[in-house]
């Protein structure tokens, strides 16, 4: 049980920098998620940790202990890995056994603990396979239980579940959870996908081209994007997300998109922007619905649109409909059918759009 | 008979052809090994043996008898040993440098990487037979001829370069996350490579050792050189012996043919599942 911190720290790849001098403090016991597309430095952050690779610049402790010039297996760290990496010449049991069997433990112990272990991820049955004849999921979990059998500090996992098709990514990622909640212990997550974060993680780092975009609970994520990057990344849909510019008309600001569609800054924006700013402003799926199918918002702006495209989900149905030349997603909670053409009243709830500045990238 | 039949036919029909051709000189050997000298050199030539006898054999390893054209008996246990022992350890140490380097090579980066694995290939386009000269000048100076390190010096050299070419591609074929879990699992880099890479890679390193094997064990020319006498000649080296100033004993050239072939066989049956995951999985470069 550790918490972990890392101050400063950089990573370099010939003349690239892939993480540049972030800081971030995890918490006992906390799961944390590292997220972002590809390329942003949220593996070789992780692989920092575990000491796979080279810290350039910085210092990451664990508990109170500095790692950096420690090797991985000093540092009791448990990884799991996208490819599961388990040992294909072992059966089951010898590959939750290795780590102690390294560590020198008497064979009683190993094998009891190996059961716990197994027990925990409900994989005792395979322990006399070798991992050729698992499945997927299975290799998963002894993937885990490998890590698990050790009792490190901190669990790492890189993209453990991409390997997997939906079905069974959805069921370990309720597995991996469960895990955490049994065992307690720190656990620091890498993946591309939002979903998996929003749903696992305590608090969710969004990282990006190697600096650090926000920290935060998945629904402050949610609710307080601090940057246009983390608004349009985090949720499914994606954010919709409109380029325009202050004007002021009547003494009251407004912003004016490209295609000339004026819309007013919401009230509590006012003050904070002036005239002639460039910004972006966005607004999610269920926050622009029909009129005709949805509740009108206390303070909303009104605009009628033909419908492009209408995917019925059943519990809810996504509109693809255009806004000026750009084209946007509103999301209705109502089981009404709408096709292809309809022309439909829709209503953006001001209170709920969110600002943007378009050089900064960050929320106004 | 439709077009697959034919087909088939004409499959076995080529198979059975190019084994033929394969297999005939090797066979003749074979029986020239065990037929009378007179039969073997019959005019015109008798194509069935008449009769066959042990008597090369018995020549060749327990000393002269009649009928052995009366030459003295060839150090064959000698030429054996020398042999066993030149073949063993340039496989030895060449496969455990190779492995090393393949290794080095698979997972390590250092400056102008590509640059010094091609340099090491390219000694392998050096024909073995033109650099007989100057070896043996280097090793006449140096005191290696007629010695087994010196033999065994120029095999490793021989050898290395393939062993490192196939070792190199077996280790990229495992996944680095290997390694990398056995490292936080509690090992060090060197016990990460003893407990999974090294195992992981055992057909590669079999299928590398075969051929190292193979080539040390069959080499002639340059050993024709550089082995004078019984301290260092090999077993192909002594097919020579054979030669006389007018007269070649062809059967008994034979025989010893065969008494080289058997080992060699025998050890390429037994690492034959890993010789052919070797050649499929570890010759190609990822």
């Amino acid at each position: 049980m550790a918490k972990v911190s890392l101050q400063g720290v950089s990573k370099f790849y010939g003349k690239v920098q892939a993480v540049k001098k972030i800081d971030l403090e995890i918490i006992d016991k906390e799961f944390l998620v590292l997220v972002g597309p590809s390329g942003c430095g949220k593996s070789s952050s992780l692989r920092m940790i575990a000491g796979l690779e080279e810290i350039d610049e910085g210092i990451i402790n664990i508990g109170d202990k500095e790692m950096n010039n420690l090797e991985p297996r000093e540092r009791n760290v448990s990884m799991v890995f996208q490819n599961y990496a388990l040992y294909p010449h072992m059966t089951v049991e010898e590959n939750l056994g290795f780590s102690l069997k390294i560590a020198g433990l008497a064979k009683k112990e190993i094998e009891e603990r190996v059961h716990e272990a197994a027990g925990i991820l409900d994989i005792t049955e395979f322990l006399q396979r070798k991992p050729s004849q698992l499945s997927g999921g299975q290799r998963q979990r002894v993937a885990m239980g490998r890590a698990i059998v050790r009792r490190p500090d901190v669990f790492l996992f890189d993209e453990p579940l991409s390997n997997l098709d939906a079905k069974l990514r959805n069921q370990m990622r309720t597995e991996i959870k469960r895990l955490h909640q049994k065992v307690s212990t720190t656990i620091v997550y890498v993946t591309h996908d939002q979903v998996e974060a929003m749903t696992l993680a305590d608090r969710i780092v969004i990282m990006k081209d190697g600096i650090i975009e926000q920290i935060g609970t998945p629904l402050d994520l949610f609710e307080r994007p601090a940057t246009k990057f983390v608004a349009t990344f985090i949720g499914s849909p994606s954010m919709n997300m409109i380029k325009a510019s202050i004007v002021k008309q009547n003494n009251e600001l407004l912003m004016k998109t490209n295609d000339g569609i004026i819309v007013p800054v919401p009230k509590d924006k006012q003050n904070s922007v002036s005239e002639g700013q460039n910004i972006s402003f966005g607004f999610r799926a269920e926050d622009i619905v029909p009129l005709k199918f949805g509740q009108k918002p206390s303070s909303a702006w009104e605009m009628q649109s033909s419908v492009n495209l209408a995917e019925p989900l059943g519990t809810e149905t996504l509109i693809f409909t255009n806004f000026g030349e750009i084209e946007i997603v509103s999301r209705m909670f109502t089981p009404e059918q709408v096709k292809s053409n309809d022309v439909l009243d829709f209503a953006l709830n001001l209170n709920r759009t969110y600002l943007f500045d378009e050089n900064s990238g960050l929320a106004i | 008979m439709n077009k697959k039949q034919i087909n088939n036919i004409l499959i076995w029909f080529s198979a059975i052809v190019l084994i033929i051709l394969i297999m005939t000189p090797g066979l003749w050997v074979v029986l020239t090994a065990f037929r009378p000298q007179v039969d073997v050199m019959a005019k015109p030539a008798v194509w069935i043996p008449r009769n066959l006898n042990l008597i090369q054999f018995e020549t060749m390893l327990f000393g002269g008898s009649e009928g052995s054209m009366g030459r003295s008996p060839i150090p064959v246990l000698s030429y054996l040993r020398n042999s066993l022992i030149i073949s063993f350890t340039s496989t030895f140490i060449a496969v455990l440098v190779g492995t090393i380097g393949g290794y080095g090579f698979a997972r390590h980066n250092f400056k102008h990487k590509n640059k010094y694995f091609l340099l090491i290939m390219l000694t392998r386009t050096i024909p073995g037979i033109s650099l007989s000269l100057p070896i043996f000048i280097i090793f006449s100076k140096i005191g290696l001829i007629d010695t087994h390190i010196g033999i065994i010096l120029v095999f490793v050299a021989l050898n290395i370069p393939f062993t490192i070419w196939l070792t190199d591609g077996f280790f990229r074929q495992i996944p680095r996350a290997m390694s990398e879990v056995a490292m936080t699992d509690g090992c060090t880099k060197l016990q990460a490579f003893w407990h999974i890479e090294l195992p992981l890679s055992r057909s590669g390193i079999a299928s590398a050792g075969i051929f190292a094997f193979l080539i040390s064990w069959n080499e002639y020319a340059l050993v024709s050189n550089l082995a004078r006498s019984t301290d260092s000649k090999t077993l192909t080296v002594g097919l020579m012996d054979f030669t006389a100033q007018f007269t070649i004993n062809w059967p008994g050239m034979c025989a010893l043919a065969v008494f080289i072939i058997i080992p060699a066989l025998i050890l390429t049956f037994m690492v034959q599942k890993h010789l052919v995951t070797g050649l499929t999985f570890g010759g190609v470069k990822g």
